[in-house]
């Protein structure tokens, strides 16, 4: 992989109201950089995230890729989007392939999942199926990683564990990854390159990049992320009402909830026909 | 987990259903005993010695096996047409908005329109017969699985694109469990229909089957065999929903328990 580059990217939405979320951005992604993309909600960068992805197609500007196509891409979303009727081995597997059995195996035992490879999602709580997206991304040994606030609904301590294996699989495999977070001190923690979205405008705010040694201990975090509060001048206060509601921790998943729905209506009405 | 609770009213039964069926058939020899007309109605008794005659001497089991052999057929039928309309009509809003209407009359078009129809046009035939069976249940299970296929969950399609997961592995692994349910539903409401079709159709001009046999009956007024066929083949329906149906839907439903 050898970077990629974003020209001019714009990006309009027709609802709730005809409103533009990116004008203009202009960034070029170096190969086996740890970059983080922070902004308060709404500032763009999910959308930009999945620009990158390939799951949104309707942007202005251009993405340019060194090769002409994609290289092979791994991505953690907001929801674990796990699939509720496979096991969470099988979910692992069905991105891997049936052959990557052992290789799945280890992955879950390192985001802490040993003992619960044959559990559905379901029944797993919400930090839980976090980490199992987490383990079904580094599993497949993409060489483009894209994650979309993905230690939100840990505690404390376990997200602080996610974060070093982050840090070490992005060492050793030499990946390149784009990190969406609004919390600039894991950005700090992580990676060689904050990019920050302004709040409201859609544009690119400001580039700082972290030359900092690794492992990097909680001062130098510190030193450097108060070099860094001008970074957050304008941010909504944290009342974070929108992130915390959708990371909520417990069995229920916004898909099997949508999906019973769904399920329920169409029974409702096959048995009014029959 | 918000799980869904309603269920299809199940046709197979459970053991505690057992003692009000009793009920039901005690209420018949009463009222048998009280008509005291054994033509017009035949007590428990009476039809259980034509079925045993018919079972022996008659031709239950040739006629059971004519109407149920055309029952697999039209079922099969109308399931594969009807599942794929319905994936297409539920996955491209413009085959929705041109062909969503013509559905609707379909649905409400009579079985015995189309069973005369179908007769008038292409004979009196087998595969007439079977065709107008298969346009009477294709649309229910159509419209059944188009719901199914609208509820496909975007966002685990949108999973499967970014790690680029292969299109067959997406369809078995992914797609096809999300319509299993309502292919399930449609089976299940499909199956009450289409025997009751069969019946019909056998009746206005097959020369064989359990509708055949009915009208035959129906000619002699042997109100004691039509029961007996009745019986039988009811018997029959609910063992092909309680030992195939039941147990696929559970299988299809596993992922849901606790």
């Amino acid at each position: 992989m050898k970077g990629f580059e974003l020209q001019g990217i714009t990006r309009d939405f027709a609802h709730p109201t005809p409103h533009a979320v990116l004008r203009g951005i202009d960034l070029t992604v170096t190969a086996g950089e740890l970059l983080s993309l922070v902004g308060p909600s709404g500032s763009g960068k999910t959308t930009l995230l999945r620009i990158i992805a390939g799951l949104d197609r309707v942007f202005g500007g251009k993405l340019i890729w060194p090769d002409g196509r994609r290289p092979t891409t791994a991505m953690v979303f907001q929801e674990p989007r796990l699939v509720p009727w496979l096991s969470i081995l099988d979910n692992l597997l069905l991105v891997a392939g049936e052959a990557s059995r052992d290789e799945a195996t280890v992955a879950l035992a390192e985001v802490e999942l040993a003992g619960s490879e044959h559990a559905f999602p379901g029944q797993l709580s919400g930090g839980m199926q976090r980490r199992a997206s987490l383990a079904r991304a580094l599993l497949t040994r993409p060489a483009l990683l894209l994650l979309d606030e993905p230690f939100i609904s840990l505690d404390a301590a376990c997200a602080g564990r996610m974060r070093r294996l982050l840090a070490t699989y992005w060492q050793k495999h030499g990946v390149t990854i784009v990190l969406v977070t609004h919390d600039l001190r894991e950005a700090v923690e992580l990676s060689t390159r904050i990019v920050a979205l302004s709040p409201q405008e859609g544009r690119l705010m400001k580039e700082v990049p972290l030359p900092l040694p690794r492992p990097r201990a909680d001062a130098a975090i510190d030193e450097a992320l108060a070099g860094l509060r001008a970074l957050t001048d304008g941010w909504p206060q944290p009342s974070d009402s929108s992130d915390s509601a959708s990371a909520r921790c417990g069995p229920t998943t916004a898909q099997t909830s949508h999906f019973s729905r769904a399920r329920s209506r169409f029974l409702a009405l096959s048995r009014s026909i029959a | 987990m918000t799980r869904a609770t309603v269920t299809l009213p199940a046709a197979g039964l459970r053991w505690s259903r057992w003692p009000s069926l009793l009920a039901l058939v005690a209420l018949w020899y009463l009222i048998a005993l009280l008509m005291d007309d054994p033509v017009l109605v035949p007590s428990p008794a009476a039809t259980l010695a034509a079925f045993y005659h018919h079972l022996v001497e008659g031709d239950l089991i040739t006629s059971l096996a004519a109407t149920l052999a055309r029952v697999a057929i039209a079922f099969t039928l109308a399931m594969a047409l009807g599942s794929i309309l319905g994936i297409l009509l539920g996955r491209s809003q413009m085959m929705d908005d041109m062909f969503g209407g013509w559905l609707v009359i379909a649905l409400n078009m009579p079985a015995l329109v189309t069973i005369v129809l179908c007769y008038v046009w292409f004979g009196l035939n087998e595969s007439a017969a079977i065709l107008a069976v298969t346009i009477n249940k294709a649309p229910l299970v159509a419209a059944i699985t188009r719901e199914g296929a609208r509820a496909i969950d975007r966002s685990l399609l949108e999973m499967t694109r970014v790690f680029a997961v292969p299109r067959l592995r997406v369809l078995r692994r992914v797609i096809l469990p999300q319509i299993a349910p309502s292919f399930m539903a449609s089976a299940r409401a499909g199956l009450s229909l289409t025997w009751k079709i069969v019946l019909v159709v056998e009746l206005l001009g097959r020369p064989n089957g359990v509708g055949f046999e009915i009208r035959t009956f129906f000619n002699y007024f042997d109100i004691a065999s039509i029961l007996a066929y009745s019986l039988a083949f009811i018997a029959i329906v609910m063992a092909i929903e309680g030992c195939i149906l039941q147990p696929l839907e559970r299988r299809v439903e596993r992922w849901r328990q606790p």
